[in-house]
């Protein structure tokens, strides 16, 4: 009976001291569709914020991916969400803000730090105003097996002939499969492939923006030659690859049967932490002969914005400031390897291939996928038309001018500096 | 059949004497079903059936579009080969399971209530085929798909054991539709194969064994009388089978994802659906235009369910009457 007095009398002091911390600390939360991160963020990111600011409290709480945009859409439109909100790239925030659901970010200290191509997923049309803090970018590139490459004397290629030679030799041995790539899930048809090796033949920026303004058609110049180069890989795709998925592709590179992975960067943790036996090694998508710059896909991805309705906007800004800052950039990209921040911060990167993916961005001219800033916003989609046809191509059901034709009269249908004139 | 008579005039004046005072317990015992079935199945149907006759027009609010959605859904060169596609791909895999999966699993049910196989092994092979619709479908979908692997799958070793050349089954718009539907057979066929058995075991043994008598061989007995007798279990089979394949849906999304590749070739109405409805990655979800996708399955379904209602479980009951 004592024990149980002391108890609650413990518990009402206990109840007390909470209340009073809580009138003169801010508790923010942060929504996000991240929930593999979680473990990171409660132990290693809001820690370091906290430590510099202990009057605001941050709980991260994440919701399944799948589930995310409409769980979060019902949240703000009932009052209930979260003071910070991870942004998702291009329409989907977007429309979130149109909808007065973020708030405007551009007088926000720190919002220098990054480029313009960096803040482009999470801007309006016309670059007015700027509603999420760019978070991370994933670069696109090639990972390879460096047993393979020393068993078969093999060395990182330059351009994309000594990339066809070097899958020929993998080929000619006979022994492993050239490419570890499969079309049925189709994305990675698109992603892995069209939008990895394809800044290269439409020099970045300048094709993706020709796009959007019309004076780039995906049917001719550089699309199609990245459409032609991409149909150029069918010869050293795996057997079966019609059928192979993602995850197959995956396992076929980490159990050694595969040279060469096109590959995300956030694929780096997967390969590191799933044991395989040999040395991974990374390249950079190699430039046709003869081209003085390349190109690579650094896509902007993961961005975090304010609620507009949140009673702590103060600590929220607060906290979006400091993740404009060196220490978060750093602490982002070392705890996530292949999530790379998208500030312009000189930081040191530990993982060795995660390093190397990230001095691309020094080498080479950056841009990001074509299809994600207002292509897609139409139907048909032209991503979803990406997908389908870059699969079909590789499946050998097209070839690359019937893709590319494909491609550009859906875009035709709808998006007006594309229509015919 | 005097005896059916009596009981039908029993139950007739039955009818009539409930008629005289309000019979207040049949409420009662239907209000349970009546209440949750209106409030979760009929309301919420016939709000999706009007949400597809609303569209949202540019400036985002919602305005009446009358039949446009349909219109469109069926006419317009956008939707139109996605509609029809998905739809002639239904009906293959309808026909799949009509012609497969139903025979095979009538023919098991005869097979396991004769007298050629043992009480025990019978009991076994009922459990054993039933199996498989148990699984959740994901988890058929995924050792199907390793099974079919080109890289690490056992198909091709068995099937080169036969002289079939390797194919990336799942991978090609050639196979990929008729491979899913023969895995979806495998899957289900203990469904009908249960319902074709209970039926078989209802029939009296005195009218088997007259015919034997009268000199049937075991191939007549089974297609004059027991066949014969079990007409009304083929229908509910065949109409169970055509609402579960035009709602069809998780197979094909677990194995081919909610794109239904290669190039659409096992897109069916149910995945159309979902893409139309939730979207997919960069493509917004259309509520309306989705609405208006479940609008024509349900017509489908419901067009199915009421010829068999009337076309067939009619005629059977005229059938039973007469006999």
């Amino acid at each position: 009976m004592k024990k149980l007095f002391t108890l609650s009398l413990l518990l009402l002091v206990l109840v007390g001291a909470f209340s009073v911390a809580a009138q003169d600390s801010v508790t923010l939360t942060i929504e996000s569709w991240r929930n593999d991160d979680l473990a990171i963020w409660e132990d290693v990111i809001i820690p370091a914020f906290e430590a510099q600011h202990p009057e605001i409290h941050v709980v991260f709480s994440p919701t399944a991916p799948t589930e995310y945009n409409a769980a979060l859409n019902t949240k703000l439109e009932a009052g209930t969400a979260g003071d910070l909100i991870t942004c998702r790239p291009f329409d989907a925030s977007l429309q979130l803000f149109l909808d007065g659901h973020l708030a405007s970010l551009n007088d926000l200290p720190g919002m220098e730090n990054f480029s313009d191509v960096a803040k482009s997923a999470w801007i309006t049309d016309d670059g007015s105003d700027a509603f999420c803090v760019p978070m991370a970018s994933v670069i696109h590139g090639f990972l390879y097996n460096s047993s393979i490459f020393e068993e078969l004397g093999l060395t990182e290629p330059a351009t994309e002939e000594e990339f066809l030679a070097l899958l020929q030799t993998v080929k000619d041995n006979g022994s492993y499969d050239p490419l570890a790539m499969g079309t049925a899930d189709q994305w990675e048809s698109a992603t892995m492939g069209f939008q990895n090796i394809g800044p290269n033949y439409w020099a970045g920026e300048e094709g993706r923006l020709g796009l959007i303004d019309g004076t780039a058609k995906y049917n001719e110049g550089g699309f199609l030659a990245a459409f032609e180069a991409l149909a150029r890989w069918q010869p050293f795709m795996p057997n079966g690859y019609q059928a192979l998925t993602y995850a197959d592709a995956q396992n076929l590179f980490a159990f050694g049967q595969a040279a060469v992975y096109p590959a995300g960067s956030w694929d780096i943790g997967y390969f590191e932490n799933s044991g395989i036996d040999f040395e991974l090694g990374a390249f950079a998508p190699p430039p046709p002969a003869g081209a003085d710059t390349c190109y690579i896909s650094d896509h902007t991805d993961i961005a975090m914005g304010m609620n507009s309705a949140s009673p702590n906007a103060e600590a929220a800004r607060t906290f979006l400031e400091w993740m404009t800052s060196q220490e978060f950039a750093e602490m982002y990209t070392n705890q996530l390897p292949g999530f790379f921040t998208l500030s312009n911060h000189d930081i040191s990167v530990e993982d060795p291939i995660a390093g190397e993916f990230l001095s691309w961005r020094g080498q080479c001219e950056t841009t990001i996928r074509s299809s994600y800033q207002i292509l897609s916003r139409g139907e048909p989609n032209n991503e979803t038309e990406l997908w389908g046809q870059s699969a079909q191509l590789l499946n050998g059901d097209v070839t690359a001018q019937e893709a590319a034709d494909t491609i550009q009269s859906g875009l035709e249908q709808w998006y007006e500096p594309q229509m015919a004139q | 059949m005097v005896r059916e008579e009596a009981q039908s005039l029993s139950k007739n004046t039955a009818l009539q004497k409930s008629k005289k005072s309000f019979p207040v317990h049949i409420l009662v015992f239907l209000a349970p079903a009546v209440i949750i079935y209106t409030l979760f199945m009929i309301i919420p149907l016939l709000g999706s059936l009007g949400l597809g006759f609303f569209t949202q027009n540019e400036s985002g609010a919602v305005v009446f579009a009358g039949l446009d959605n349909y219109i469109r859904l069926l006419t317009d060169p956008l939707w139109s080969p996605r509609v029809w596609g998905a739809l002639r791909n239904n009906v293959i895999f309808f026909i799949v399971h009509m012609c497969v999966q139903n025979p095979i699993g009538l023919f098991l049910a005869a097979l396991i209530s004769s007298q050629l196989i043992s009480h025990r092994a019978a009991t076994i092979y009922r459990s054993l085929i039933f199996t498989p619709t148990v699984l959740s479908v994901v988890l058929v979908g995924f050792i199907w798909r390793l099974l079919l692997s080109p890289v690490w799958g056992v198909a091709d070793d068995l099937l080169a054991a036969i002289g079939v050349q390797s194919q990336p089954w799942l991978g090609l718009e050639t196979t990929a539709l008729p491979v899913l539907s023969l895995i979806s057979v495998w899957q289900w066929v203990g469904i009908p194969m249960m319902l074709f058995l209970a039926a078989l075991m209802g029939i009296p043994d005195e009218i088997v064994e007259a015919a034997r008598v009268d000199g049937a061989t075991a191939w007549s007995v089974f297609w004059r009388i027991k066949f014969p007798l079990i007409l009304p279990t083929v229908g509910i089979v065949g109409v169970l089978t055509f609402v579960g394949n035009f709602n069809a849906f998780d197979l094909i999304y677990t194995t081919q994802t909610a794109l239904a590749g290669p190039n659409f070739s096992t897109d069916i109405l149910g995945t159309l659906f979902y893409r139309t409805f939730f979207g997919f990655q960069l493509q917004l979800g259309n509520d309306y235009m989705g609405a208006a996708v479940a609008g024509i399955m349900f017509v489908i379904i419901a067009t199915g369910v009421l010829f068999y209602l009337f076309g067939w479980q009619r005629r059977i009951l005229k059938m039973d009457i007469q006999l």
